[in-house]
């Protein structure tokens, strides 16, 4: 999806962005709840939202789990991929659903990705499954000690 | 530990909400599900820690912050505690872990960074380095996004 760097957000756009990303109201009429804070009628606040979703300026409305507390476990994961070897990588890599975050990276260790599996046993069978399969032979896992900070909200 | 019922809402959560004026009467009828059974059970996951966040998702580039940058720190292991905390309370740091390393990667606290440009990155990181006392730090800065969604959990 194209963004647009600098997205027309007015004030009324930006107050309700600070609303529906920190407190969205989890009643049967959200947007009604939202439209009687910033002063919009119900239906005038679902046409901004529905616009703010076409413009990608949201890129989506909905959970987000704590991964650990479901009892699935996560890390971070790099690797030293060569140039001509980086799409076949990346396509063995990014099939996995537990691959959420992946980016390419300036960097020696210059792929970056995130990986979440239903517990330890299964996380070292899919790095092995993935060194295998890519013939890279070593992805570094990096597991989470502790969290000092997540931060995604972003106020407006 | 999740019930069948929370297991089952925590499925039908993994979808983006529908803007519409009432968003969480589709995902209900979809469970077989009241709207306000369905809102109870989302609030009592949200207050046990299972869903971190529910809300909208903004676009960082949308939000001012066009650059970000993951910045690995070396950081003592009696520093850990200090340091970790020091750099979380920064405004500009949205993610801080610390994480296990590897006989040839030192590095055990990640920061994501997020300023206006890159050199902006670079300044934080200096000033975060400056302030915490640590000189072994590398910044990882993403030449693309190569996948980026949210995780499916309790799938058969």
């Amino acid at each position: 999806m194209t963004t647009q760097p600098n997205a027309q957000l007015d004030d009324v756009d930006k107050a309700i962005l600070n609303l529906i990303q920190s407190s969205f109201p989890i009643t049967p009429r959200p947007y009604a709840a939202v439209g009687e804070k910033v002063g919009l009628a119900e239906d005038e606040v679902v046409a901004r939202v529905q616009r703010l979703v076409r413009d990608g300026v949201i890129r989506r409305i909905g959970a987000n789990f704590n991964s650990r507390r479901l009892g699935y476990t996560s890390t971070l994961c790099a690797a030293e991929v060569p140039e001509e070897q980086i799409d076949r990588f990346i396509a063995v890599v990014n099939q996995y659903p537990g691959v959420t975050h992946n980016y390419l990276r300036r960097h020696r260790l210059n792929v970056w990705f995130t990986l979440i599996a239903e517990n330890t046993e299964r996380l070292a069978a899919i790095l092995e499954e993935m060194q295998t399969q890519s013939g890279i032979a070593k992805i570094y896992s990096f597991p989470a000690n502790r969290i000092f900070k997540i931060q995604v909200d972003f106020a407006l | 530990m999740l019930t069948e019922l929370e297991q089952k809402v925590i499925r039908g959560l993994q979808r983006d909400l529908p803007v519409t004026a009432r968003p969480f009467q589709e995902v209900a009828q979809e469970l077989g599900l009241s709207e306000a059974e369905l809102t109870v059970i989302i609030r009592r996951l949200m207050d046990q820690g299972y869903i971190r966040r529910f809300g909208a998702t903004i676009r960082h580039r949308l939000s001012g912050f066009q650059a970000n940058a993951m910045v690995a720190w070396s950081v003592p292991a009696d520093q850990i505690e200090q340091v970790g905390t020091l750099m979380a309370a920064c405004r500009e740091v949205t993610h801080c872990y610390e994480r296990q390393t590897s006989d040839t990667w030192p590095y055990n606290l990640y920061t994501m960074i997020h300023g206006k440009t890159q050199a902006e990155c670079e300044d934080i990181a200096q000033s975060l380095a400056a302030a915490a006392g640590i000189r072994d730090y590398v910044l990882l800065f993403s030449d693309a996004e190569l996948k980026k969604t949210t995780m499916r959990y309790f799938q058969e």
